[in-house]
């Protein structure tokens, strides 16, 4: 397993490429108008105004969804008149980005594999694969560390504590 | 569970059993009535050894309910699930139009009904049910109660039906803060359920009026100096005719075979032949009926058709969207 | 003095061997469930009630708070490690207490957090067992007026708190109001923005939403400057509890402010969570210092974890006096004591008086026994930084991926975490303070809740949260605190505004 990738030198930021920060403000503002908008549409839909005695169900979402709308619209002013504080910096460089991603991706995996294999399953290979791909262990530490893992949290939630967590095929053929 | 991975073959000779560890929803949060019950009947089976395998408790509160009760729908034909009800059964779909109908369930056992007492401050000036009901329709009086569009607020729309008297349905989140808010004087009458109200009884604070059921309640030890859980009048003694009682029934997902409920039908029995649950049945005056089989059954399609009845009435039903 | 005879004989029942060995068994699994976000607190106790129903109540429930006790501890313990919130209380605790454990001060950080817990803890036990009876009918007081106006006192204290961009701040709190509001709206039992999809309907669990904000996130930022945790190089022995304890006498007033606002907000009973932000929030506003807070300041770590301490553990009144609980955990207590055939109430403390005096002393060992359990612990808990990163980030993210979903038992929840966690991570590097989120998000639900509940009692007239001292007085207090920052503005506008028209 190599790990060069993830040993890349410091990166000075200012010249270094990669998302820009005002890209980011921008998407950032949008998204965050979009849920205000969302949750103007939903409210006025089930009632958003003062009854006879008090607030209905939507009055409340409603007037928070276009405050929400309408900071994110001051906050999208500036940067696109080309004022923003942050003009010229970055967000996250690629190889910042890189190194983010090296965590995020197997984690997004490790998310969609639990309603599939079951926490443990997916717990004990994810803590195999980021001794392996992020630290220098070879499989012989990885593997039963994982497995470790898996069988601690196993006996302390499914066997003392009777919390059950998300089970899979492998728990199934074993009886639980 | 160790012999569960060597001897599968060994169990399943007289009658089913389960064979992993059982979970147990409770469409309701912590702390609640149909929570206290179900953790009296998950101790209850682990002190007394009823059952091999363990039951897990699961609360399942979201939506007034609805996200135990969909889960369970959605468990079909899974034979470790058990469900426990009250109300929510039947008005959490109706309110909220989630799809969801208690014929999507397997009904095992009624365990009791719970019992609603009408009260109101023991310094207040209203001693029977005709003086509340005289001073709502004077001025509007506040009755708080459990959630919106439950039990509660489906008594207070019946109250108002029957004697024609307003009231400001006040809701909270939890039958003791309800009964609390009753005491400091913040709320003008309640419909508690007795087990929640009781200890405010007998400490002088609060003056139960009626009962909303067609018989008086069973208990005759005295609770407070003078009275006892029968001296409580019904509300039709009193000329309120409302009653209303509140399942806690005990259910599995549709679609599970006729040995699984008649394992758990026999595993309920024997929870209420122990000291515990009639020391707990005792404490909350709750009526002891139960029901399996095609008499339950019955009994829940009559249930539904009325609270059906009743939330159209009070225009509690979900409007189409 | 009725109740020194009464405390010395529930001392006697709480120092029975068998009992001290359970007091001690309660601790410890209390820490381990603590630790453990998601199972903390009411779960916990709930989880472990059925095997307490074979014991004698009095017994039981000495076991029982001391797992409480415990949990009470253990929360702080990856809010300052790892910067993940084991229950909703310790949230204001991560605000200092990571920065500390990243400047290498982690052992300083939790000996603070453990120490003023206790303190916080210890005061509210002594204001149980002397003035219980006087207090428990302060209680009473509080409709949804009174209830409402302490929130709104509660943000009145932490707002101005935030740095940097006002505009950002405010979009993060309403986006944090919004959430809040997602689910069941309580008064009227309609769903709200749940857009028709079944799991919308359980709203945002807090939790969740920190577990992912917090926790994840933070993971994601170190990340950046290379596969490593801060913090790992901190010198880590027995000597550090005794060093930081030289320090804390300093902050007595500090921790005494703390406790009687988190003795004040368990009582009413607005509970622990609010109780730590408004300590926070006070402490920093009254600090000399307060651009230092957020930085690693030991203040930041003493005021809330005092003031919910406190809160916590006079949320337990309420519960025995009214049947009331003052939070969640303490609702899952009361379903112990009925099951034990103690009706809580009024009538408690006049008919179960050894049960009660019997609990009351145990509060006071089980405190005891827990400071000293965490407090030997701390170099092993600050020891856990050292471990390689791979094998800890892949141990934080399973521990993130079972807390969030023990919330609700729900598989969505993951993956509402780790959506948290990306917008944590997006809204930390742009600078949208999370703190005003996390807020919002918890107490929001409940405030709108106390609000419309007033209209509902008042017929819609305003006036009602005026209505009497009460609630009038604490609305009063929570505007002069709004307008504090406000007037201190305005009399630099006005000087300034003087000073150019002497100029000219």
């Amino acid at each position: 397993m190599s790990t060069t990738t993830l040993e890349m030198a410091p990166v000075v930021r200012s010249t270094a490429q990669g998302i820009t920060r005002n890209a980011m403000e921008v998407a950032t503002s949008v998204t965050l108008a979009l849920v205000g908008a969302a949750a103007i549409w939903d409210s006025a839909r089930i009632g958003a105004g003062w009854g006879a005695d008090g607030p209905q169900s939507g009055y409340f979402p409603f007037w928070l969804g276009i405050i929400l709308a309408g900071t994110s619209f001051a906050n999208l002013l500036p940067i696109l008149r080309g004022r923003g504080e942050h003009a010229g910096k970055m967000f996250v460089t690629w190889p910042q980005l890189r190194l983010v991603l090296s965590v995020l991706i197997p984690t997004v995996f490790y998310v969609a594999a639990i309603p599939i294999t079951g926490l443990y399953v997916a717990s004990a290979v994810l803590v195999a694969y980021f001794m392996m791909k992020l630290g220098d262990f070879t499989w012989r530490s990885a593997v039963p560390a994982g497995l470790a893992t898996a069988v601690v949290a196993f006996a302390t939630f499914e066997i003392w504590f009777l919390v059950g967590l998300p089970k899979g095929p492998l728990e199934d053929m074993l009886g639980f | 569970m160790a012999p569960a991975i060597l001897a599968p073959g060994a169990r399943a000779q007289r009658g089913w059993e389960p064979m992993r560890p059982v979970q147990f929803i409770i469409p309701a949060g912590t702390g609640g009535g149909a929570d206290q019950m179900a953790r009296v009947i998950q101790g209850i089976v682990s002190k007394h050894g009823l059952m091999k395998q363990p039951m897990v408790v699961v609360n399942k509160a979201g939506g007034a309910g609805a996200e135990g009760f969909l889960e369970a729908k959605g468990a079909r034909g899974n034979p470790h699930m058990l469900v426990i009800t009250l109300s929510n059964l039947f008005a959490t779909p109706l309110a909220t139009g989630v799809p969801f109908n208690w014929k999507d369930l397997t009904p095992v056992t009624m365990m009791a009904l719970d019992e609603f007492v009408l009260w109101v401050k023991a310094d207040s000036p209203w001693k029977t049910v005709a003086d509340v009901i005289a001073a709502a329709k004077d001025q509007r009086l506040k009755l708080g109660g459990t959630g919106s569009k439950q039990e509660d607020q489906i008594i207070a729309a019946a109250i108002t039906k029957s004697s024609g008297a307003p009231f400001t349905y006040v809701p909270f989140r939890g039958g003791g803060e309800v009964a609390v808010q009753l005491v400091g004087g913040h709320i003008d009458a309640t419909v508690n359920n007795p087990i929640e109200a009781v200890t405010h009884w007998r400490s002088g604070a609060l003056r139960p009026l009626c009962v909303f059921d067609d018989k008086r309640l069973a208990g005759t030890e005295k609770m407070t100096d003078t009275q006892s859980w029968s001296d409580i009048p019904t509300c039709k003694e009193q000329g309120l005719d409302v009653d209303y009682l509140m399942l806690r029934g005990i259910f599995m997902p549709a679609g599970v075979k006729p040995e699984q409920v008649a394992f758990y039908e026999g595993l309920m029995a024997k929870v209420r032949e122990t000291p515990e649950w009639k020391e707990l049945i005792q404490q909350g005056a709750f009526n002891t009926t139960t029901l399996t089989g095609d008499a339950f059954r019955a009994w829940l399609t009559k249930e539904d058709e009325r609270h059906k009845t009743l939330m159209q009435e009070a225009g509690f039903l979900a409007q189409p969207s | 003095m009725e109740e020194i005879g009464l405390l010395m004989q529930g001392f006697a029942v709480a120092l029975q061997p068998d009992n001290m060995l359970l007091m001690l068994i309660g601790v410890v699994l209390g820490v381990l469930i603590g630790v453990l976000p998601g199972l903390g607190g009411a779960n916990g106790i709930a989880i472990l009630l059925p095997l307490t129903f074979a014991m004698p109540p009095v017994s039981a429930v000495i076991m029982l708070s001391c797992i409480y006790w415990g949990a009470l501890f253990g929360g702080a313990i990856t809010s300052i490690l790892f910067n993940i919130p084991g229950e909703p209380w310790s949230v204001a605790t991560t605000f200092d207490g990571y920065p500390m454990a990243q400047q290498g001060r982690a052992g300083e950080a939790l000996t603070a957090a453990f120490t003023s817990s206790f303190v916080g803890a210890f005061v509210a036990v002594v204001m149980i067992t002397f003035v219980a009876p006087v207090i428990a009918g302060f209680a009473l007081r509080f409709g949804p007026p009174e209830f409402f106006a302490v929130m709104f006192l509660s943000f009145a204290s932490f707002v101005g708190m935030a740095k940097g961009s006002p505009l950002k701040s405010l979009a993060a709190m309403m986006l944090g109001f919004l959430l809040a509001a997602v689910g069941m709206d309580t008064v009227t039992g309609q769903l709200r923005m749940t857009f028709g999809s079944s799991e919308m309907i359980r709203g945002f669990d807090f939790l969740v939403a920190v577990i992912g904000l917090f926790g994840i996130s933070e993971i994601l930022c170190s990340i950046e400057d290379g596969l490593s945790f801060k913090g790992q190089k901190a010198k880590i022995d027995l000597k550090v509890v005794l060093r930081t304890w030289k320090e804390m006498p300093k902050h007595a007033l500090l921790a005494a402010r703390s406790a009687i606002i988190g003795v004040w907000m368990g009582i009413t009973p607005a509970g622990a969570t609010p109780a730590s932000f408004m300590s926070y929030g006070v402490a920093r506003k009254m600090s000399k210092d307060p651009a230092g807070f957020g930085h690693g300041k030991i203040e930041g770590v003493i005021a809330p974890e005092t003031a919910a301490h406190a809160a916590g553990t006079s949320a337990l009144l309420p519960m025995l006096t009214l049947g009331v609980p003052g939070s969640p955990t303490a609702a899952v207590l009361l379903g112990g004591l009925i099951m034990w055939g103690l009706q809580p109430g009024p009538m408690l403390f006049v008919e179960q008086k050894e049960f009660v005096w019997g609990l009351i002393a145990s509060m006071y060992l089980g405190n005891i026994a827990g400071l000293l359990v965490v407090l030997v612990a701390v170099p092993w808990f600050a020891a856990i930084l050292r471990v390689p990163f791979p094998i800890i980030a892949a141990l934080i993210l399973t521990v993130c991926a079972i807390g969030a979903y023990t919330v609700s038992n729900a598989e969505f929840d993951i993956v509402l975490m780790l959506i948290f966690g990306v917008v944590g991570y997006v809204m930390k590097k742009l600078d949208y303070p999370l703190a005003p989120l996390v807020l919002a998000l918890v107490l929001g639900d409940r405030t709108e809740e106390a609000f419309r509940q007033s209209l509902l009692v008042s017929e819609g007239s305003m006036g009602i949260f005026f209505h009497n001292w009460l609630s009038g007085g604490i609305m009063a207090a929570g505007i002069a605190l709004l307008a504090w920052p406000l007037l201190g503005w305005l009399r630099g506008v006005i000087a300034s505004g003087m000073g150019r028209a002497r100029a000219a």
